[in-house]
């Protein structure tokens, strides 16, 4: 598989009349783990969605290798891009194969091929939850869910992976489970990865690059240990923190009061 | 991990598949059963074998059948068999694919206003005698079935204008079944004693009317929407993961929304035109059909289809010869016999998936 670089150009949404991104520009290497970080209502879940083309901006462009997104068909953009959304429910019963191979529908016609129930099946493997192959999705704990809609996406053989909020609603075990497959993910697969995050201790930790986000625009882009500093979580998230430094020098955040 | 839990999932899914598809043959041998068995039950009182060799004797000289006989079950009997067949294949498949699009266990023909919309055609050509279309015999079932399209695309209309919610949709559908009930009501209050009598049987619901004509011109309409509608299985199956997910796996949504909103819409109005009111089939198949093997829509649409067939030639041959020779209307049976049957299921069962 070939890494994609995926560059946002001016991409501006808003709702009613109402914007909620302004003008966001920024690029994503190949292999990359990066985190948008920035209050509530700043904007990241819809920029996820608007590169995933789930919301339809009103101006700006994603480029895939600098190819306009916006000219793939669905199909051939949906191989490129999988998405990951913050929680799943499932209205009617469906064993946990059954839905990591919905993950292949934009590869298959109407019949299932050995190939593609090997690639759902590696992808149970893995996550390391092939054993929940035949059970059902309401019976799972938020965690495993949570993997389960990550395999989903990935037996999509995406080449970008979108993620919204993968942690927050899970228990600390779930989510460095969770944190931990996407970097083997994009080690081992050479794909990229986008994550909106709330958690800045986790993005601390787990991503190459942060880009924080402030009144819907992008407000610094870069590493965590030059972004994750009080100053900037002051001016962003309006709150005193102090940032130390963890055993392997990144910086952990300790809120300390709002401003 | 070793390379035979690679395999255990694989197994898994095949036994899965296997046993999915198993159950799609029995169900069709079930039905093609009972509709043997049904051939040979009624008022008059042939046995199962002078039935056969009347059905015989239409396709090779084989020995001499008495008229009566002969008028009893190829005129009678079995066009409406087969006319409860593919109204029950209708209203099941209908049921699994709405609900599907939907993403909402409750919803049915009935519950979206399509039965409402036919009745109250129905309704307004009986009593007042106007018809869109057409006149004589018809003109109930071309009313009763442009009235079914009509309410959805008010339905859909005005969903559309709230941006396509589905919440938005399913409570339109309701309404508008409100409204249409009341229209319905205004017409028997001022109808006529014979008029009334009419409209009442109408509502609800039977296979009586059943001839060869319209038997002939269903069965191809219904194979072929059901097929139309089973190349959506996928997109359905995704679409219930929710909007979002569906959209990042490459579906338009709102296309495959539409379109299998509009065939499910042709295929419940084609037979209720003919039939009238008949609830509770297009609600309850696709459950009995989730709770035995699951949602899969490559199964279920088939599935809830031949299980709907079951549901109501059992009720219909019950109807026909309970009480013989007078007739029970088949509505009252169906929820007779399946709402038992769906009760037990849903207790027996332990998963609680539709909360």
């Amino acid at each position: 598989m070939v890494a994609v670089k995926l560059t946002v150009s001016d991409l501006t949404f808003g709702y009613d009349g109402k914007t909620t991104l302004d003008g966001i520009s920024l690029e994503i290497e190949k292999g990359d783990i990066v985190s948008l970080v920035g209050p509530n209502g700043a904007g990241k879940s819809t920029l996820i969605k608007c590169i995933d083309r789930i919301l339809k901006p009103q101006r700006g462009t994603v480029y895939i290798d600098g190819k306009e997104a916006a000219q793939l068909s669905s199909k051939d953009f949906s191989k490129m891009m999988g998405y990951v959304p913050q929680s799943t429910t499932e209205v009617f019963p469906y064993t946990v194969f059954d839905i990591v191979l919905m993950g292949r529908r934009p590869h298959i016609g109407w019949r299932v091929t050995g190939n593609d129930v090997k690639i759902v099946s590696r992808t149970l493997r893995f996550m390391g939850i092939e054993e929940f192959a035949s059970r059902y999705f309401d019976e799972l704990s938020g965690g495993e869910k949570q993997k389960i809609a990550m395999a989903r996406a990935l037996a999509q053989e995406p080449e970008v992976l979108l993620l919204d909020e993968p942690t927050s609603n899970l228990d600390i075990k779930h989510q460095l489970e969770v944190m931990n497959i996407v970097k083997k993910l994009v080690c081992e697969r050479n794909i990229s990865a986008v994550m909106a995050m709330h958690d800045l201790n986790l993005a601390s930790r787990f991503s190459d690059r942060i880009v924080m986000l402030k009144d819907k625009k992008v407000f610094k882009v870069g590493d965590p240990r030059s972004i994750l500093i009080s100053e900037n979580i002051e001016l962003v998230y309006g709150v005193r923190a102090e940032v130390i430094k963890d055993s392997k020098g990144m910086p952990y955040i300790m809120p300390i009061e709002p401003v | 991990m070793s390379e035979d839990e690679v395999f255990d999932a694989e197994e898994v899914y095949a036994r899965a598949s296997w046993k999915k598809t198993l159950f799609t043959l029995v169900l069709f041998v079930a039905v093609a059963l009972l509709a043997v068995f049904a051939i040979s039950m009624g008022a008059a009182s042939l046995g199962m074998g002078e039935c056969f060799r009347v059905v015989l004797a239409e396709f090779m000289p084989v020995e001499e059948v008495s008229t009566f006989a002969q008028v009893v079950v190829l005129q009678l009997r079995l066009p409406r068999i087969l006319m409860a067949i593919i109204t029950g294949i209708s209203l099941g498949v209908a049921g699994a694919v709405m609900q599907g699009v939907l993403r909402n266990p409750l919803v049915s023909p009935y519950t979206l206003g399509l039965s409402s919309g036919a009745a109250c055609g129905a309704a307004i050509a009986i009593v007042l005698g106007v018809g869109l279309l057409g006149t004589g015999r018809y003109i109930i079932v071309i009313n009763a079935f442009f009235f079914s399209l009509l309410t959805m695309a008010v339905v859909y209309g005005i969903s559309r204008i709230k941006g396509t919610s589905v919440e938005t949709l399913i409570l339109a559908g309701v309404a508008m079944g409100y409204l249409f009930s009341a229209v319905i009501s205004l017409l028997k209050y001022t109808s006529g004693h014979e008029e009334l009598r009419e409209v009442v049987f109408w509502l609800m619901g039977g296979l009586y009317t059943a001839r060869w004509e319209n038997v002939i011109i269903l069965i191809p309409a219904v194979f072929f929407l059901t097929v139309l509608l089973m190349r959506y299985s996928w997109d359905l199956n995704a679409m219930s993961a929710g909007e979002e997910v569906a959209v990042s796996l490459g579906i338009n949504v709102n296309r495959v929304r539409v379109t299998c909103l509009t065939l499910t819409t042709i295929l419940t109005a084609s037979v209720i035109a003919f039939t009238g009111v008949i609830g509770f089939i297009g609600l309850v198949s696709p459950h009995v059909c989730r709770l035995l093997i699951g949602n899969d829509h490559r199964y279920l649409i088939p599935c809830s289809g031949l299980i709907g067939a079951l549901l109501l030639l059992a009720s219909d041959t019950a109807c026909r010869t309970m009480i013989s020779p007078t007739e029970i209307p088949v509505g009252i049976v169906t929820s007779f016999i399946g709402v038992p049957f769906f009760l037990y299921l849903l207790v027996r069962r332990k998963r609680r998936w539709w909360q």
